[in-house]
């Protein structure tokens, strides 16, 4: 305990330090190492695989998985491997980016409407209750039919599809927070209501906010998969997880680990963005992080 | 005796939390077990029915004779036919030990039907008649009616009841008034007075209110994290506190004519168990008489004018100004 | 309705409310009209400089309204706010800014009042950032030093210090700009005896060396007995009684029947009279006439159906047909 201690804003100290402490538990460690070397992988993909990976090589397809192809190869001879690390960079991108624009909107819409309340909040909350009233894929393929298939329009769907979610959550903290004593005591001090929204309401709502968004994109990952699959994802010949499943599907007995390795793939990160979030929930609360320290 | 407890210590995990920690009480009377919170009183409680097993704690040494039986190695079967038969709780939150979803009148006939084995009817004429001697207005009516159709005072007077349903011979409270408004407090406390008296029960009242201690109570047991600091009549204690803690406690209490800046506290806080020292007295970083014997030796029992005190330099016997209250 | 001018309490009056009353709606909606009590009715106070006015009565009497209508919270439903002679009932923007320098408050519970994610620092410096001014250097630490705490404590959270120690922060926090004025809502309703007299004994060495003005709100009237120098006694809404002099005795049967409910900590006088009965009704099916004349052991016809005028006594003012005769 240090007596310079940091100031409290929209992003105190805690968060940022939150991922890294959700490392030093179990379940922490595995699904974040996890995470990252995916990332990594799909950072570094050009360097990390001779191939390309949208370059065919008709002899050499179908081949098992094998030494200088781990995961095998496609129907095209492309590389597998190659094209799943590629393919992490959309799927990846897509949904994290999807739901972080998702997420701050979310936060915004539903922070303003619990904290202002009246005709604005119920305005706000007909519309939200609206998509809330559908699953995420219909609202997602409405919009993707809407915008037309491909990155932009997964992005989009994805994004619309989670924020209701983020919206009605930020608004429940928002709500029940507005009502604690501290923010009386704040009111009391002559603090404005944009003050207490951002320097009381919006960092005491962050942490599950946050989780509730980390957790969001192990389903958008599925999500994106789904539209991909379908065919309405990112167009060939980019690499996306579901698009691949979708190719595979009809090789299921001729080349079975061209759907089981981008299968696998989208199974493994959802779990691990799973245990992760719960990981990060319970470093997010300021007692255990004090305690940890 | 109807309880009579003896070095009872009790530990959860590595913490000791109660270090050979002795009372007695007898039918007709009224035990208070006072001190600050942290000091040891609820766990007591739990510790004097088995509850605190359902928390990790572990009895280490000491007896808790009930009625000639020692409790804390009967097994758990045993214990759960004593508890709420002859042995009643009384919480802090009379909410907490209601069924929402049931009325007032089922919930107090079933103990009677369970552990008296009486019929339906039976049974609810003798919840109306333990209601009417609780001088709860209209009892039948309040049969009838569902918790949250009764104020605090009712309820906690419903709980009350149901100690009785069975005919419990001891009553461990557990801060029975402290959620209680003032009025409603002094209802409360004058009903559980008279109930020990006429119906020859003993009570156990967990407290930190001085005032209801100095009201009702016969005997007092002062705890200090986890040990007995000083324990006897009530009226002894009062008189003339003998260990320091006991009288900074008793002048924490704001009285008639007192001078302003008389009220001053004890210093400090009671210690977390982690922090627990063994040989030494406990209290001794917050008290004014302690020096370097208090920080290295456990203050011995000593008995005296019918008072037990755990202390290296207690007060004068019968003096009259609690000196550290001055 | 008559009314007594309350007495202008010492020369230069630093908060004046006349006839200040507050009404909430709750409930309704469809097919069920919504249903209203008044949590202050037509309430007149004037608190002088330097003084330590009481507010005492039980739950639901309106005390924690009056705190928050005088710290202009929330908004009266009718009736007049003055500080320091200036009307404030209705300021805004920067003018209400600049009456928060002057009054402060200090809240019951002191985990719920400061927020979880801010340091022991983030708390005392908030009042300057709140109004948008640079916190002065040193300013935190004076003000640790002020009410007691080590200057390391700056670097705490909350949640790491005992309740004690917290509320500590939140009165160094109010004194942030040197108020004149300080509301104290049940400060030390929520804390142990021992620590409560500890909290006291600083309020009252902070009075005399600030020259603070306190608006002491409680539900204990032995507290407020010692701690102030002039008493308001209220009951759902009104105030029944004011005694100029804390040690003054009671004109109003309510007052009586609290000081009666308060015990004493000395089992030598045990209160023999039978406590008050009934229960406080809800406010929202107030009966007609006096509040309290269905618990009144001194009720006449006449208070089932009028509602008492305030009239001047020789110990202060009283709202009663029937008061009790010095």
């Amino acid at each position: 305990m240090t007596a310079a201690a940091p100031r409290p804003g929209l992003l105190p100290a805690v968060l940022r330090s939150a991922p890294v402490l959700a490392f030093t538990s179990w379940k922490g460690a595995i699904a974040g190492s996890f995470l990252l070397l995916l990332i990594l992988g799909a950072l570094l993909a050009p360097w990390l695989t001779p191939y390309e990976y949208d370059v065919q090589n008709l002899p050499g397809a179908f081949q098992p998985p094998s030494l200088a192809h781990p995961m095998g190869t496609d129907e095209f001879g492309r590389d597998l491997l190659t094209r799943i690390l590629y393919g992490a960079r959309t799927s990846l991108s897509v949904s994290g980016v999807a739901i972080a624009i998702s997420l701050f909107c979310g936060m915004v819409l539903g922070a303003s409407a619990g904290y202002l309340g009246g005709r604005f909040d119920r305005a706000v909350m007909v519309v939200v209750d609206l998509t809330w009233a559908f699953p995420e894929i219909l609202v997602a393929l409405m919009l993707v039919a809407i915008i037309g298939p491909g990155t932009t329009g997964t992005l989009v769907a994805i994004c619309v599809a989670y924020l209701a979610q983020f919206t009605r959550l930020t608004r429940a903290q928002v709500m029940s927070l507005k009502s604690e004593t501290f923010v009386e005591a704040a009111r009391g001090m002559g603090a404005s209501g944009t003050a207490i929204l951002f320097r009381h309401l919006l960092p005491n709502c962050l942490g599950p906010v946050l989780v509730a968004g980390m957790l969001a994109t192990g389903d958008a990952i599925i999500l994106e998969a789904t539209l991909g699959f379908f065919g309405l994802g990112a167009q060939p010949p980019t690499p996306s997880w579901g698009g691949m499943m979708s190719s595979g599907s009809g090789l299921l007995f001729k080349g079975p680990w061209i759907i089981l390795f981008p299968g696998l793939c989208i199974a493994l990160t959802v779990v691990a963005i799973n245990l992760f979030g719960d990981a990060l929930l319970h470093k997010l609360d300021i007692r255990e992080r004090v305690r940890s320290a | 005796m109807l309880l009579e407890v003896k070095d009872l210590s009790l530990s959860i995990g590595i913490l000791r939390l109660l270090d050979r920690v002795s009372f007695a009480v007898d039918r007709g009377q009224v035990l208070g077990l006072v001190g600050e919170s942290g000091s040891g009183k609820s766990l007591t409680a739990l510790a004097l029915t088995g509850l605190v097993r359902r928390i990790g704690g572990v009895v280490t040494g000491g007896v808790i004779l009930f009625d000639g039986q020692d409790l804390a190695g009967l097994p758990e079967p045993a214990l759960r036919r004593l508890r709420g038969k002859r042995i009643a709780f009384i919480t802090q939150n009379p909410m907490s030990a209601l069924d929402a979803l049931k009325t007032i009148g089922d919930q107090v006939d079933q103990v009677a039907r369970l552990h008296l084995g009486l019929s339906r009817r039976a049974a609810r004429a003798r919840t109306v008649e333990i209601l009417t001697r609780l001088r709860i207005p209209d009892a039948a009516q309040v049969a009838r009616a569902y918790p949250h159709q009764l104020s605090g005072g009712m309820k906690q007077r419903v709980v009350i009841a149901m100690a009785l349903a069975a005919d419990a011979e001891l009553i461990i409270a557990d801060e029975p008034t402290t959620a209680l408004d003032v009025t409603v407090q002094a209802q409360i406390v004058m009903i559980l007075a008279d109930l020990v008296r006429q119906r020859q029960i003993g009570l156990i009242l967990i407290t930190h209110d001085m005032g209801v201690v100095a009201q009702i109570c016969d005997l007092v047991c002062v705890l200090y994290a986890g040990r007995v600091a000083e324990s006897g009549p009530v009226e002894t204690l009062f008189a003339a506190p003998r260990h320091p803690y006991s009288a900074a406690l008793i002048g924490c209490i704001p009285r008639e004519g007192m001078a302003p800046g008389a009220l001053k506290g004890i210093p400090g806080g009671v210690p977390s168990a982690a922090a627990y020292g063994d040989a030494c007295c406990r209290f001794a970083e917050r008290c004014p008489r302690a020096d370097a014997l208090c920080r290295r030796t456990r203050p011995p029992e000593r008995i005296e004018g019918g008072m037990t005190v755990a202390c290296h330099h207690p007060l004068p016997l019968l003096s009259a100004a609690p000196e550290v209250a001055r | 309705m008559t009314k007594a001018a309350e007495p202008s309490a010492g020369a230069d009056p630093i908060l004046a409310l006349s006839g200040l009353t507050r009404r909430f709606q709750s409930g309704g909606g469809f097919l069920r009209p919504a249903r209203s009590m008044t949590a202050v009715r037509d309430l007149d106070l004037t608190v002088a400089r330097g003084d330590c006015v009481g507010v005492v009565g039980e739950s639901g009497c309106g005390k924690s309204t009056l705190a928050r209508l005088a710290m202009r919270l929330i908004e009266p439903s009718a009736g007049r706010i003055l500080f320091e002679g200036a009307d404030v009932t209705h300021i805004r923007g920067r003018r209400l800014r600049a009456l928060r320098k002057k009054l402060q408050m200090v809240f019951q519970d002191p985990y719920a009042s400061l927020d979880p994610r801010y340091t022991v620092r983030d708390c005392l410096e908030e009042p300057f950032r709140a109004l948008g001014e640079k916190v002065p250097a040193g300013r935190v630490e004076q003000l640790l030093d002020q009410v007691g705490l080590p200057r390391a404590f700056a670097g705490n959270y909350p949640h790491q210090m005992s309740g004690g120690q917290r509320q500590r922060v939140g009165i160094a926090r109010a004194l942030a700009y040197r108020p004149d004025l300080i509301v104290l809502d049940e400060p030390t309703a929520s804390l142990d005896v021992s620590i409560q007299a500890q909290i006291i004994a600083l309020l009252q060495d902070l009075q005399r060396q600030h020259g603070l003005t306190y608006l002491f709100i409680s539900h204990d009237l032995g507290l407020v007995r010692y701690f102030c120098s002039r008493i308001v006694v209220m009951y759902l809404g009104s105030v029944v009684e004011v005694l100029e002099d804390p040690q003054a005795a009671p004109a109003h049967p309510y007052t009586a029947a609290l000081m009666a409910s308060s015990f004493t900590p000395d089992p030598t006088a045990r209160a023999t009279i039978a406590p008050m009965e009934g229960e406080i009704p809800s406010p929202f099916a107030l009966p007609p006439g006096c509040p309290f004349a269905p618990r009144c052991p001194r009720a006449l016809d006449r208070c089932r159906s009028a509602y008492p005028p305030t009239v001047p006594t020789a110990r202060g003012r009283v709202a009663c047909f029937n008061p009790i005769e010095a």
